[in-house]
């Protein structure tokens, strides 16, 4: 047996121009060796503008998910955290890289995570805040995971190939997220009076971003067959919330949505307060140092 | 799965080679035993190889491409290319026979089939995983999951009721 047979990282530490260690610019993108030809028909701009919005609501999501690292109530739910985030990540990645595939520009995922301003920014308006507790944290993620994993399965038909590969996988994963943040409502929601307030509380916080979830854009329309209008999932989407708060003895909330700015949401590029604040944690490295690997 | 390689004459060394290849993150598995390598084609002394990952943000793909030109490189090979589908998606159902054993030997219990996607919604678990899965130490039926997630996305955490080790169980996918 050579080194190589037992390592499978040995070969990392060889000097070849093609590799680097530890995520970081500059790396393999993301749909390398995968066939990115738009078919015929398709209008590539609302294709590359449609990837964008669902590619930012992974990125973001992904980011504040990934904030709970070093501080989870248990071991187990930091892997379980970690490992959601990075399912989104990797749907981020391949989502912004169909972008830049799409429209041609040669964007790379990077140019687009980290070189963007925040008005540029397609993600909904649920995915921004930071949580306060675990509570918040599960009801968003219960929320979040419910909406897109419906979006996901219904994309699992578009006529883009890529963009139904990307669906076919990520559904699969959504269906763990949703269901270990459905346990974990059931859990507290019907646990303790302290944990059964927290729980609804958390609600409270993430329900006035819900109706925007479900808000056609521009973009569906133009992508007839390859988008898919989310105003159609609501009805499967409040089937399950009410499932799972019915069994965590849990009331529908009630808030009202919040207004946008101006006619403006999250799909506008119009963000709360908390996108600034999350974009310069998130890009200030890379605009630190452009072009930087390591 | 589908593994069009052709494997006649000495098609079957790159064949060979890139089947070997290790799995950087279960290291006591190859490409070949976890289904993710889709097909080796061989042109002169041109490969192209065409790999699937396992789950969208699987950190090892990148190792997996890298290692992959390597091998079949220091094998003889000038030009390798190494292509990725994404469809159809990967499952657990694709690992193998001899995949599954040699996870066992490694302490990792093997997944039980996957659930075929659905047309439809797809359908929610309330209910803590009533799966069967055999403590891969001691072969006890009784084992609980202590987490849906573990080291990596692609397993879930257990532990044994009757040898109480902890232990690792890949997901159905």
């Amino acid at each position: 047996m050579t080194a190589d047979d037992i390592d499978a990282y040995h070969s990392l530490s060889e000097e070849t121009e093609d590799h680097r260690w530890a995520f970081g610019t500059g790396f393999t993108a993301a749909l390398d060796g995968v066939d990115t030809n738009v078919p015929t028909g398709i209008d590539t701009a609302a294709l590359a503008a449609y990837c964008l919005m669902l590619g930012d609501d992974a990125l973001i999501y992904s980011h504040r998910l990934q904030e709970w690292m070093t501080r989870a109530p248990e071991l187990e739910e930091e892997t379980a955290l970690g490992n959601i985030a990075l399912d989104l990540l990797g749907q981020a990645r391949m989502l912004l890289a169909r972008v830049g595939t799409a429209e041609g520009t040669g964007r790379t995922e990077d140019d687009l995570a980290f070189f963007r301003g925040e008005r540029e920014f397609r993600n909904v308006r649920l995915v921004e805040r930071a949580d306060s507790d675990f509570a918040e944290l599960l009801a968003r993620l219960l929320v979040f995971s419910t909406w897109r994993l419906a979006q996901f399965v219904a994309l699992r038909s578009s006529k883009d190939p890529v963009l139904a590969a990307i669906a076919a996988k990520g559904s699969k994963e959504l269906t763990y997220h949703r269901d270990y943040a459905a346990r974990w409502v059931v859990r507290l929601g019907d646990g303790t009076t302290e944990s059964h307030r927290r729980m609804q509380a958390g609600f409270t916080v993430s329900w006035p971003l819900v109706d925007e979830l479900f808000t056609s854009s521009a973009m569906e329309a133009a992508l007839p067959g390859v988008a898919v209008d989310p105003s159609g999932l609501r009805e499967e989407f409040d089937a399950v919330l009410d499932t799972v708060l019915a069994t965590a003895t849990l009331d529908r909330p009630t808030a009202s949505p919040l207004a946008g700015v101006r006619g403006g949401y999250g799909r506008d590029g119009v963000h709360t307060e908390a996108m600034g604040y999350l974009l310069a944690e998130l890009q200030s490295v890379a605009r630190a140092h452009p072009g930087a690997t390591w | 799965m589908t593994v069009t390689a052709a494997v006649q004459g000495s098609h079957d060394g790159a064949w060979a080679v890139a089947a070997g290849v290790p799995d950087p993150e279960l290291p006591m598995v190859t490409l070949a035993d976890l289904g993710i390598l889709r097909d080796v084609h061989q042109d002169g002394d041109a490969v192209t190889v065409t790999v699937t990952p396992t789950y969208s943000g699987c950190p090892a793909m990148r190792e997996i491409r890298h290692d992959l030109r390597h091998r079949l490189r220091a094998a003889g090979f000038s030009s390798v290319t190494v292509k990725t589908a994404l469809l159809p998606p990967w499952s657990s159902d694709w690992i193998t026979e001899a995949g599954r054993a040699k996870l066992s030997a490694a302490g990792i219990a093997p997944p039980n089939p996957a659930v075929a996607p659905v047309r439809g919604p797809v359908p929610l678990t309330l209910t803590a995983s009533t799966r069967r899965v055999p403590c891969p130490r001691c072969g006890s039926p009784r084992t609980q999951e202590s987490s849906p997630f573990s080291g990596t996305a692609c397993k879930a955490l257990y532990r044994c009721e009757a040898c109480r080790e902890p232990f690792e169980y890949v997901k159905e996918f």
